[in-house]
């Protein structure tokens, strides 16, 4: 007999985008019929209890820009940080996609672009940031200067129940993920069950946005390929300095706005060239505004986005918690 | 006219005939081989910026960069190329639709990459 719950969503990302970047709500749907009865199974399963929690996505923070469209330097992204921090309830999490620096032709100046951001982003009071790099950062030198500084370009981690995946879709200079990483994809999914809800974070989009501006991943559509079993699967990713959804398969992408400056609409008929700046409006292409649920700012316009993700209910449901301590499968 | 010389005239003749149609293939060859189109790249440009193509006609791009590593890249155009520094990238093109293309660099090359194109007018 089929359990109850089946193909029931009891899981919500809920997307709130701040201006400076995005909110994201992660709960269980505590309304959804029989979700406490889940929330107790997984309980049991995992020995924790699924608890909601939020995040942040920012992104192309391209300290060290000197671009007429960003005159104000890192402004934008140090207001981001104090907004962050007043935050309640506080995110648990903060990715950041891509482009936290402009390059440097020169090593050592690119490097003190590194530290500068490092500087900045260290005033984040949340318990864990996270970054990919964007290819301002690491494609001149393969990453080298990146890795020096934050660690690995990709790699994988687990909270509460969400898998969250960085891909590095920049430093082979071309806008690829590559061979190695999508054979290492390949092999950290298959430890899930395809009910698994997944958050992928990048910087370039996975899919063909709008190729003529390198808006795209070319081996993107592997990328997808390997994740299209899995039932809840978030995109996040930067690059084009605007926000985006694009919804496919069972995935739905999210692009972030940039904390320097943003691109048109590609759609527009505009050339790809930054919005120019307004001194009479300094944040308003980064959109500083801040959107609440329930406490909206006033004239702010919503722009709350919600990602339902579903947990398919299998007979031998075991949580996420469950597969990363013993490496199960159900 | 004699046998004799009758048979000069005819192996002339076919002489004739076969030099000429190898001369009419030779030229039928030239006219085949495509166009070839000389460009360069080097940090942030492709020189020339822009080239016309008819629909239809082949032509070759022969592209060298002159600096560093580049791409040289048209998802309608199915081109996708690496332009390692100093090497000529041949890039064989038969457009097949008339409008506006863009080749873009997409090996990052530093700061100014995004404006690195070439426009291609197909009509």
């Amino acid at each position: 007999m089929d359990h109850p719950l089946d193909r029931r969503r009891f899981l919500r990302i809920a997307s709130a985008s701040l201006g400076f970047g995005a909110l994201y709500r992660v709960a269980p749907l505590a309304a959804a019929p029989g979700a406490a009865r889940t929330l107790d199974l997984l309980g049991k399963k995992n020995g924790e209890r699924p608890a909601p929690f939020s995040f942040v996505q920012l992104s192309d923070t391209h300290v060290g820009s000197e671009s007429p469209a960003n005159p104000q330097g890192t402004r934008a992204f140090e207001q981001a940080v104090a907004r962050i921090n007043a935050l309640a309830p506080k995110p648990e999490l903060v990715l950041v996609t891509g482009d936290l620096t402009h390059d440097s032709e020169n090593a050592a100046e690119h490097a003190d672009r590194m530290r500068a951001f490092r500087r900045i982003a260290g005033g984040l009071t949340v318990p864990m940031v996270r970054c990919v790099p964007g290819e301002h950062d690491a494609g001149l030198d393969g990453g080298s200067l990146f890795r020096d500084a934050f660690g690995e370009t990709s790699y994988a981690f687990d909270h509460r129940g969400i898998h969250f995946i960085a891909l590095d879709n920049v430093s082979r200079g071309k806008p690829v993920v590559g061979p190695e990483q999508l054979s290492w994809l390949h092999k950290d999914l298959a430890r899930f069950p395809t009910t698994a809800p997944i958050v992928v974070f990048t910087h370039r989009p996975l899919f063909d946005l709008r190729p003529d501006w390198e808006w795209f991943t070319g081996d993107g559509d592997q990328v997808m390929a390997a994740l299209s079993p899995y039932e809840n699967v978030t995109v996040l990713y930067g690059h084009i300095h605007r926000e985006d959804v694009h919804a496919e398969g069972n995935a739905t992408h999210y692009a972030a706005r940039s904390l320097a400056w943003a691109f048109p609409d590609p759609t527009s008929g505009a050339p790809k060239k930054p919005v120019p700046f307004d001194p009479k409006s300094p944040f308003a292409n980064l959109g500083l505004r801040l959107v609440r649920e329930g406490n909206r700012t006033a004239g702010a316009r919503p722009g709350v986005e919600e990602i339902e993700l579903r947990l398919a209910e299998q007979n031998n449901l075991v949580g996420m918690q469950q597969f990363l301590k013993t490496g199960e499968t159900p | 006219m004699t046998r004799i010389a009758r048979s000069r005239a005819a192996l002339t003749i076919s002489l004739l005939l076969t030099l000429g149609a190898a001369a009419t293939r030779t030229r039928l060859l030239a006219d085949d081989a495509p166009r070839t189109i000389a460009v360069t790249a080097r940090r942030f440009e492709f020189e020339p910026k822009q080239i016309t193509l008819r629909r239809g006609e082949t032509v070759r791009l022969s592209v060298t960069s002159q600096d560093v590593q580049h791409g040289f890249f048209s998802r309608p155009l199915k081109i996708d190329a690496d332009l390692a520094p100093g090497q000529e990238t041949q890039v064989l093109l038969t457009p097949q639709e008339a409008g506006t293309y863009t080749i873009i660099c997409d090996h990052f090359c530093g700061a100014q990459h995004g404006n690195m194109k070439l426009t291609v007018t197909v009509e």
